[in-house]
């Protein structure tokens, strides 16, 4: 590598919880137990759905027929988000930790961890620590003395595809068809890949439940909120003084978090990388988590000086290359809106004209097939309804 | 091609296919080595493939066609990709992407002549913290500036014997 990659800037829970420990203390208890921690321990996926863990597992353990696959989703695609690159830099082992053990609950075989095209400088790294936990029986057959209990693990690399990060997309790309997502249900946890139960899980997620058995289900429920339990990790780029990978409970504020990356004089943030909402200042004291700005963990920080529609721009252009093409809303409604606010540039966009964009963006957020059509239009909306004055008004070109 | 291109085509394709047991998982594996070593897919590699996993080569083509990192058509040796998504942008990806189209002499979505540099826009490649941010084949270089691709470019042409931009193509014929 050429360049240094710079990873974390406060400190990591990861850090602290040694490899393999968390392991030794799941696979003691007995695969009831370890869903029934999970769901004690209220953790939700970090992807940014925020589906929580332990229903998924248990949906998945209840399924009868074999064989299972645990699947990390290691396709980091959303602007703005980096934390995973630095977990499976830096704390490789806990993301596996973490497949064995849901692997262990679900009684999955065979694990795949699905890592995103534009990370390759990371495939040799990830493929020496699978090899040296398969020489030291962390994978393999009847790992940690438990017989029967026979766990393996592939790097299965991306070809760069946005949409692959949703988990019925990834599914059909790890099956080598185009990732183009499916309808749901049937969801993955019954018929996932090659029509076999399947649990999805983000690299966080996983890290995450090799700390909880690692410090105890009493020790992650402390933080956080009612609803968001736990820490979280944030992924902190754009107009600040210490961008960068960060770990704050969740619940925290957006101008609390603002002021620890010195990001104070921001007019707005986009949470929740492209797809995410724009949240301006007059709303820096709502609080991260899903039940009032929920994220996957990406912050961008736009400064006063900052135009928003550029950023709308920017937002609509990256969703009309990545949209898979499938369903209609989705790749039509995209151009038409990034065509909108190109005419708002001009100074050619009426008011009519913009209300209908309004109207096109509710109807794909509702008639999309997957989560990136349903999403794609948030910024966009939320620009508007915040930045109409900024955006509005502009000069026609000559 | 020429028969002893094909050939040679062919034993790369069974080679690679048998590495992977033929299943209709393998075929991004296959395509993304095949790309690796040609730097391009061309039709009758396609069609090897296909014949190898027992499918229509149109669905070969059609996969190959979704991904941006195995699109058919051939590339240089050194593809850069240049992250245009939003917070690269906010760091200044234009300028950037300004030098390297004058340094490598060829716009984004082409190839030089002699097919050794190719040049691309790609979608966050989550160094956002550490932006503009690109990629030159899997080597990532950050926080670059158009002095810092200049030196970049100029390194790598460095390590090519006999290479000419478009432009000096242009200007000799």
């Amino acid at each position: 590598m050429s360049t240094s990659i710079k990873s974390s800037t406060n400190e990591l829970t990861f850090a602290s919880v040694p490899a393999a420990d968390g392991l030794n203390k799941a696979l003691a208890l007995s695969r009831v137990d370890i869903i029934d921690a999970i769901h004690e321990s209220k953790l939700k996926g970090r992807g940014g759905a925020g589906f929580p863990t332990g229903t998924k597992w248990n949906l998945a353990a209840a399924e009868t027929r074999t064989p299972k696959y645990m699947i990390c989703n290691a396709d980091e695609g959303e602007p703005g988000t980096f934390k995973d690159r630095v977990i499976l830099t830096e704390f490789p082992d806990l993301v596996f930790d973490g497949m064995t053990i849901g692997a262990r609950a679900i009684g999955a075989s065979l694990g795949l961890l699905y890592l995103r095209a534009e990370y390759g400088y990371l495939h040799e790294h990830l493929e020496n620590v699978v090899a040296r936990r398969r020489k030291t029986g962390l994978l393999g057959r009847d790992i940690a003395g438990i017989e029967g209990f026979n766990y393996d693990v592939l790097i299965a690399m991306g070809a760069g595809a946005y949409v692959c990060g949703e988990e019925t997309a990834l599914i059909e790309s790890l099956e080598g068809f185009r990732g183009e997502p499916r309808n749901r249900p049937p969801f993955p946890v019954v018929s996932g890949f090659l029509g076999r139960p399947s649990v999805i899980n983000n690299v966080e997620t996983l890290a995450w439940v090799a700390c909880i058995f690692s410090k105890g289900v009493e020790w992650f429920r402390s933080y956080g909120t009612g609803a968001s339990a736990g820490h979280k990790l944030f992924s902190i780029s754009g107009d600040c003084e210490h961008p960068g990978v960060y770990e704050f409970p969740f619940g925290i504020t957006v101008a609390k978090l603002l002021k620890e990356v010195g990001g104070e004089d921001a007019k707005a943030v986009q949470v929740g990388g492209a797809s995410g909402r724009c949240v301006p200042r007059s709303e820096f004291e709502r609080r991260l988590a899903f039940e009032d700005v929920p994220t996957g963990g990406s912050i961008v920080v736009f400064g006063p000086d900052r135009d928003m529609r550029a950023i709308a721009h920017n937002i609509l252009d990256f969703f009309v290359d990545e949209s898979c093409g499938q369903c209609t809303p989705c790749r039509l409604g995209n151009p038409k809106l990034l065509q909108g606010v190109e005419m708002l540039q001009e100074g050619t966009c009426s008011l009519q004209y913009l209300n209908d964009l309004k109207g096109l963006a509710r109807t794909m957020q509702v008639a999309s097939k997957c989560g990136l059509g349903q999403t794609s239009s948030v910024a966009f909306m939320s620009i508007l309804e915040h930045f109409e004055n900024e955006v509005l008004g502009r000069k026609p070109l000559l | 091609m020429l028969i002893t291109e094909r050939d040679r085509l062919r034993e790369d394709v069974l080679a690679i296919a048998e590495l992977t047991d033929c299943h209709r998982a393998s075929l991004i594996p296959i395509l993304r080595k095949v790309k690796e070593k040609y730097r391009g897919i061309d039709t009758y590699a396609m069609q090897l493939i296909a014949d190898v996993l027992g499918i229509h080569p149109v669905e070969v083509y059609s996969v190959a066609t979704f991904y941006s990192f195995i699109q058919p058509q051939t590339q240089g040796r050194l593809a850069f990709r240049l992250c245009r998504t939003l917070s690269c942008e906010l760091e200044g990806k234009e300028s950037v992407a300004e030098q390297l189209q004058r340094d490598l002499g060829i716009g984004f979505g082409e190839t030089t002549p002699d097919q050794v540099f190719s040049l691309e826009w790609a979608n966050c490649m989550g160094m956002c913290d550490q932006g503009p941010a690109m990629l030159v084949n899997e080597t990532v270089y950050t926080q670059l500036t158009p002095g810092k691709v200049h030196d970049i470019v100029e390194e790598y042409k460095s390590q090519q014997e006999g290479h000419v931009t478009k432009r000096q193509a242009e200007r000799v014929l």
